[in-house]
């Protein structure tokens, strides 16, 4: 579609992407769309309802641990939960998340471009995120009841159990090639369609960490893709793979998932890392420190990340030889992920730091993530490892760093582009209130996890020994504040969307990257004309002080 | 980042051969993988039960995978020759490479059902009473003979109806001598399924 043929509004200007008029009108203009942004939005809706669904099976799982014994749930349907809670936050929330709303949205435009490589491919890709999403809710509904093996599926249960674990199974796949499409496309898109001028190194860092990112999806996915299918194929047709009835061997099965699952942890935390490269800049009003340390490191962690993965199974049965070499790669991994801290830490030094929501979430994710990854390392200790394996120690270690890691920075992108995706504004004092119960409540929930996971507390278990009870009931009360912060942040974000201060301004943070030099809302192709990149980005004059927006809006 | 305008860009569809391509060569590394963890399984049980695969692939024809293998190289060939004819500007040549190549694929896929009729009608088919009274390591054998032929059929089906939509777009005048990338990558996938046959009749018919 080229710009002339686009019929301008009433002010003269071109329509925004939400208004744009394409080929269908309707629901249809969005659903069979292929405009990235589209797409983005597409995903965000889906991606945000199940991560509401994951998160009340999450809390009812903490409602019944408020006591010893049975309190609202059997064995039965806690195990059953804690699945759907793992299924749900894992494939369907956590691992496209921040990629596939905000990659989707603001790739191409951070790049210079008018879409991704291969629009169609996307809007399939997100076709497949449905069908996976629809699959996982079938298993819920149909006879069988769902799935009670855990998100990790181990073999030989997964192969015995009654539940439906083949819509779970299937949900995984068909999501794995969803992933796999998506990250097809941005490698391609990154090396392709970058604007004239923008050489490697003047590509904004949360490019660098979706296509870090792209990388991993695309090498690791294939991996679960056929293990799952395999597992699959032996629970209808008995064909011996795994079971170790037919021969099969269990922990085969176990480093399969993990050589997948593992790298999957960095599909979610690295495009977080990059969005909190983005936002430092613009809060603190400095150039970002060390930019070419954080952008390797990007593919550090990649490369590295991929080679940990049997750190899961110390426990399992290995060689000695093989827990020394994952226990020194694990350790390794944890090299870039630090360096990375240090940048961002040292470009807050000496800024002028706005303390607005975006940022405030940003701050939150260092802290967490620092705890979540130094936990993180703890366990790469493997005499530590053997005492911590399968306790509530580890549910805590990788809820700080997915959650207090990803989660947040998904809510800082949230509150850092809405103005730019919908030209609305929301309530900024109520998104920092909304913030504080957020993270107050986080740390309530989990970090009594740590401390009972350390005390032998094992994961898994809806009943506990009378002596975790004020650990679990701190915990199950942060639960409660948590919800209530995520309540209004979402309240908050939504009263915007309906009836929020409209915002025109191009660039209401201050920001220096190229989203924030097109309109808001953007039109339909980004940008009039393609732009020609001269500077590397993140060019603050150190100290500058910040613009005042808030007077404006 | 300051901004300096380009002068606009030129009214245009988007297209980028090198893009479409390295997107293919992207996702032909998937299906290697894809098929990797499918080895890498293979090799971990061979390792554990050298004895067992060996007396299992006795069981395999290997006149007719020979067979299958000369189909499917020549199949390459003709695939390689249709994209050549098309670069030369010759559509009937390449019209006729690719129907070429959909039968010799056809050839293969009928000679695996015989293959795998045989096998099934001795009762070697996974869950079968006479398999599950096999070795552990014989019963392995199986399942990966099954799974990994079969994984490998499925993706000669879809290869041959590929084929059969660029064959539709090449006899509509959608592929032609300056724009042939879909044929192209059409073509990578053929010689993807090519390839990973290439490994899968050694390992199961000849290493015995």
């Amino acid at each position: 579609m080229s710009a002339d043929a686009v019929t301008l509004d009433s002010n003269g200007k071109e329509p925004s992407y939400l208004n744009y008029k394409g080929k269908y009108s309707g629901i249809r203009g969005w659903i069979f769309s292929t405009d990235h942004k589209r797409i983005g939005i597409l995903y965000m809706i889906g991606i945000l309802t199940f991560f509401i669904a994951g998160a009340i099976f999450g809390f009812l799982m903490r409602l019944e641990l408020i006591s010893p014994g049975e309190t609202i749930m059997s064995a039965q349907t806690y195990n059953r939960f804690f699945t759907l809670h793992g299924v749900i936050m894992i494939f369907l929330f956590i691992i496209p998340g921040i990629p596939a709303i905000f990659g989707n949205f603001f790739l191409p435009i951070l790049i210079g471009a008018k879409d991704v490589a291969f629009p169609r491919l996307n809007l399939f890709s997100w076709y497949l995120y449905l069908t996976g999403g629809i699959l996982a809710l079938l298993s819920i509904v149909m006879p069988g009841g769902p799935a009670d093996t855990g998100w990790t599926f181990y073999i030989p249960y997964s192969v015995r159990t009654d539940t439906n674990v083949i819509f779970s199974l299937s949900a995984a796949f068909v999501l794995g090639f969803s992933s796999i499409l998506t990250g097809l496309n941005f490698v391609t898109t990154v090396h392709r369609l970058r604007a004239p001028g923008m050489t490697w190194f003047k590509m904004p860092l949360s490019v660098w960490s979706f296509y870090a990112t792209a990388w991993v999806q695309v090498l690791a996915t294939p991996i679960i893709g056929i293990t799952l299918l395999l597992v699959a194929i032996e629970r209808v047709l008995h064909v011996g793979i795994f079971d170790p009835s037919l021969g099969g061997d269990p922990v085969l099965y176990q480093h399969l998932f993990w050589i997948y699952s593992h790298p999957a942890v960095y599909i979610m935390i690295l495009p977080a890392m990059g969005i909190v490269s983005e936002i430092i800049p613009v809060f603190a009003r400095r150039t970002i420190f060390g930019y070419k340390f954080i952008a390797f490191s990007s593919i550090a962690i990649a490369l590295f990340g991929s080679l940990v993965w049997a750190h899961h199974m110390f426990t399992a049965g290995m060689s000695d030889a093989g827990q020394f070499i994952f226990s020194l790669l694990t350790m390794i991994v944890a090299i870039p992920s630090a360096i990375k801290v240090f940048n961002w830490v040292a470009t807050l030094y000496k800024g002028s730091i706005d303390l607005a929501t975006p940022m405030l979430y940003t701050l939150a994710f260092i802290f967490l993530f620092t705890i979540g990854g130094l936990t993180g390392v703890m366990q790469g200790v493997i005499s530590i490892d053997i005492q911590l394996h399968d306790t509530a120690f580890i549910v805590g270690h990788f809820h700080y760093v997915m959650f207090g890691g990803t989660g947040f920075v998904l809510f800082a992108a949230l509150h850092y582009w809405m103005p730019k995706m919908f030209g609305k504004m929301y309530n900024r004092k109520l998104a920092k209130i909304a913030f504080w119960f957020v993270f107050v409540g986080f740390n309530f929930l989990y970090f009594p996890m740590l401390v009972m996971g350390w005390l032998g507390m094992p994961r898994r278990y809806y009943d506990y020994l009378p002596e975790f009870h004020p650990y679990h009931l701190t915990s199950t009360i942060g639960s409660w504040i948590l919800i209530t912060g995520l309540i209004l942040m979402f309240y908050n974000l939504l009263k915007a969307l309906k009836s929020g201060p409209i915002v025109t301004e191009k660039n209401i943070w201050g920001g220096e990257t190229l989203e924030w030099q097109i309109d808001t809302p953007p039109i339909h192709e980004n940008f009039k004309e393609i732009p020609l990149i001269e500077e590397s980005p993140y060019q603050y004059k150190d100290n500058e002080l910040p613009v005042e927006k808030e007077k404006t809006i | 980042m300051s901004i300096n305008t380009q002068a606009p860009a030129e009214v245009h569809i988007h297209r980028d051969d090198i893009g479409a391509r390295m997107g293919m060569w992207l996702f032909v590394f998937t299906e290697l993988i894809l098929f990797g963890g499918m080895f890498i399984i293979y090799s971990v049980y061979r390792y554990a039960h050298p004895a067992d695969f060996h007396l299992a692939a006795t069981e395999l024809n290997t006149i007719i995978g020979t067979f299958n293998t000369i189909i499917l190289l020549t199949s390459s060939l003709t695939m390689a020759l249709s994209i050549t004819a098309i670069q030369n500007n010759n559509r009937s040549l390449s019209l006729l490479f690719q129907f070429l190549t959909i039968l010799l694929a056809l050839f293969f896929m009928v000679n695996k059902y015989f293959e795998w009729m045989a096998k099934i009608n001795h009762g070697l088919f996974p869950g079968s009473d006479e398999l599950l009274s096999k070795s552990a390591g014989e019963i392995l054998f199986f399942g990966l003979y099954y799974v990994m032929t079969g994984l490998h059929g499925v993706h000669v089906l879809i290869g041959m109806v590929l084929i059969a939509v660029m064959y539709r777009f090449t006899s509509r005048g959608i592929i032609t001598h300056d724009n042939y990338v879909k044929l192209e990558n059409t073509g990578l996938y053929w010689h993807l399924v090519d390839i990973i046959w290439i490994f899968l009749f050694p390992l199961f018919y000849l290493i015995t």
